[in-house]
């Protein structure tokens, strides 16, 4: 549905995006997470055509969009500020955009509350546009887009002005808008929870280039990067050093526990030998009660602090050999006690619970 | 048992706060304004002024068609000068809200201000010298060969008056209009541009409704003044360029017929606040059918 080929934006000297190429598919809900300054509004901004760029290929829906302005692309944006027109009632700006279809008063009437059902603001129509809350004006602004039937609904981190609990809420209604109408959405957002719980794919951006595009599971299960690594939740860093490596599996002493055969990371330049590291996530190692369960692999460990948090506690262990402080998650069942500081354990874990990072900027 | 205080605290400080604003806003303006009602129903016989209520002034004012002439041409001036100014304003200040770069704008603005540095009366003289029979006007056109004889029409007139009101009161008109536009948030261009709009009717429907405000308030502000100012009528309108508020200045001083002088001013008064209430009405109006349209 969209195709970017080599994008090269500056502000200036900035250079803002560096060389982004990638594919989103039709029907698709792909979001780009990053900091902020990572380029990923910047981006978004891009495709919905209110940022020229510098040299490279943009194409939506097999339209190359050089020289298309924002006005004449098929894509419609709900902004950050949701950008409701103050000046007008809730059906107005809904109907805003369809002025140039030249529709009887009727149909665009029967248009609009459409519209506002499937956003949930059935009969909010006549309200003033400050008369609505943080939520409504979201739903709005969704409404007003959508109405256009747009191939691409882009968003710009639409949840950030939302409290916790309308976010949660409105996650998982625009995912089920998503899939019902099987329009392709791009999120922008800086929350990497959102985009795992949201997204098909997720493209990671830092810096102004996409450090890894891949789908919310192998994100989480396989980050090329430290960096994007340690965006996701926590991660236990420890040094590795290469010994071999065969068909895209390298033998890996890791710092603390021994040596394991970890997969190459993907998106890893080939040619180049960045540094490398080892990753563990907490709740892939678990604290082996005696001689109870057998793992793959065990190392021993001393707890040098214990921290409860109720559904879960997170010790923090050393292995021997080790100075690297190491957290671990354990779920807090029924027959498990709580270990105490100082005390000596053994860890479980498997090769599959590590994988190998490159450890760059 | 501690004397009763006749407001409690809160009531106390807020009294504090508001009367000092309070007693100036009386002495100044309502005693003034009530001074002036009570002496329109008063008569003055060359010395002695009589304090017997009477609507004469009233009935003179209204069948002598000197006092109408003057007051319609007030308003005929004042209605063109607040339109040039307005309508030349406009495209300034949106230039400067909305094409000029962000770290030139506080220049831009600075810039408005220059003429204020030399005084009113400075630049009204200076206009006598432009337009003037032996003018800088008249000799540049001589000079060039596009007319033989100086024109002798384009000073001591209402149109020396209107061009001289305009050229003053423009800044003044410049500066609500901007200050509006810069508080249209800029996503809502975007937005429009985004829903199909093409920069022309993104205008038409987005900018042009939100900086109404401004513009209202520059009709206000230009206009209110400029229909009871008699410096620049005196200076530069000759006697065909008289304004209504030559004359009120002429009973006050010349003719020492205040009570006249103040049955037209109350008149003045009457009419700017009523065409200033059109304006007014005429903006809410639009914006209603903005909205809807």
């Amino acid at each position: 549905m969209i195709k970017l080929t080599n994008i090269q934006k500056y502000y200036g000297s900035y250079h803002a995006l560096r060389d982004v190429s990638c594919h989103i598919r039709e029907g698709e809900f792909f979001s780009l997470l990053g900091p902020s300054g990572s380029g990923k509004t910047t981006l978004l901004r891009t495709i919905a055509g209110f940022e020229g760029i510098d040299s490279g290929d943009l194409m939506i829906g097999g339209q190359p969009m050089k020289g298309v302005p924002a006005n004449k692309r098929p894509t419609n944006m709900v902004f950050q500020s949701y950008a409701i027109f103050p000046h007008m009632s809730v059906a107005q700006n809904v109907a805003y955009g369809l002025r140039a279809q030249r529709l009887s008063k009727a149909e665009t009437a029967s248009m609009v509350s459409e519209a506002l059902a499937k956003v949930g603001l059935a009969g909010y129509g006549a309200r003033a546009a400050h008369a609505l809350s943080g939520g409504q004006r979201q739903r709005v602004a969704l409404a007003r887009a959508l109405i256009l039937k747009p191939k691409v609904l882009l968003l710009d981190e639409p949840m950030s002005a939302l409290d916790r609990k309308l976010r949660e809420e409105m996650q998982s209604e625009l995912r089920h808008l998503q899939r019902n109408l099987g329009i392709t959405f791009v999120l922008v957002t800086h929350d990497q929870e959102e985009a795992l719980t949201m997204s098909d794919r997720v493209a990671v951006m830092f810096e102004g280039q996409i450090a890894q595009l891949d789908t919310p599971q192998a994100l989480y299960k396989q980050p090329a990067s430290k960096r994007v690594a340690e965006f996701f939740g926590a991660m236990n860093i420890l040094r590795a050093d290469i010994v071999d490596v065969k068909d895209g599996v390298a033998t890996t002493r890791i710092e603390g526990l021994g040596t394991a055969d970890l997969p190459m990371p993907r998106q890893a330049d080939a040619g180049t030998a960045p540094p490398y590291c080892a990753g563990v996530r907490p709740e892939l190692m678990t604290i082996l009660d005696d001689g109870a369960q057998s793992y793959e692999r065990e190392t021993a460990a001393t707890v040098t602090d214990v921290e409860y948090r109720g559904e879960l506690t997170y010790y923090d262990v050393k292995f021997q050999g080790s100075d690297t402080p190491v957290v671990v998650s354990m779920r807090n069942t029924s027959n498990r006690t709580l270990k105490t500081v100082g005390q000596q354990v053994r860890i479980g874990w498997e090769s599959a619970s590590a994988v190998l990072l490159v450890d760059r900027s | 048992m501690s004397r009763r205080m006749p407001f409690d605290a809160d009531t106390r400080r807020g009294l504090s706060q508001i009367s000092l604003p309070f007693a100036f806003s009386i002495l100044l303006l309502a005693a003034p304004l009530a001074l002036l009602l009570a002496m329109s129903f008063w008569t003055q016989d060359f010395l002695t002024l009589d304090r017997t209520p009477t609507i004469a002034n009233f009935v003179e004012v209204w069948n002598s068609p000197i006092y109408r002439t003057l007051m319609l041409r007030s308003l005929k001036i004042s209605l063109i000068v607040t339109f040039l100014t307005v309508s030349l304003a406009y495209p300034a200040a949106y230039y400067m809200s909305f094409v000029a770069p962000d770290n030139r704008k506080a220049l831009l603005v600075f810039l408005i201000t220059i003429p204020f540095w030399t005084s009113y009366l400075m630049r009204i003289f200076l206009w006598k010298v432009i337009l003037g029979y032996n003018g800088v006007l008249n000799e540049s056109l001589m000079g060039i060969g596009l007319i033989r004889e100086p024109l002798d029409f384009i000073l001591y007139n209402q149109f020396a008056v209107a061009l001289t009101l305009s050229h003053a009161w423009l800044p003044f008109a410049v500066l609500p209009i901007f200050v509006v536009m810069e508080k249209v948030n800029r996503s809502y261009l975007e937005a429009a541009q985004d829903l199909g709009d093409t920069p022309f009717q993104r205008f038409r429907r987005i900018t042009l409704p939100l900086s109404m405000p401004g513009v209202v308030a520059a009709t206000l502000i230009v206009f209110i003044p400029t229909i009871g100012d008699y410096v620049t009528p005196k200076l530069v309108g000759g006697s065909s360029g008289l304004m209504i508020a030559n004359m009120i200045e002429v009973q006050f001083k010349n003719a020492n017929n205040a009570p006249l002088g103040a049955t037209l001013a109350l008149m003045a008064l009457l009419l700017v606040s009523s065409v200033a209430g059109l304006f007014v009405w005429i903006n809410r109006r639009y914006l209603k059918e903005e909205g809807a349209a």
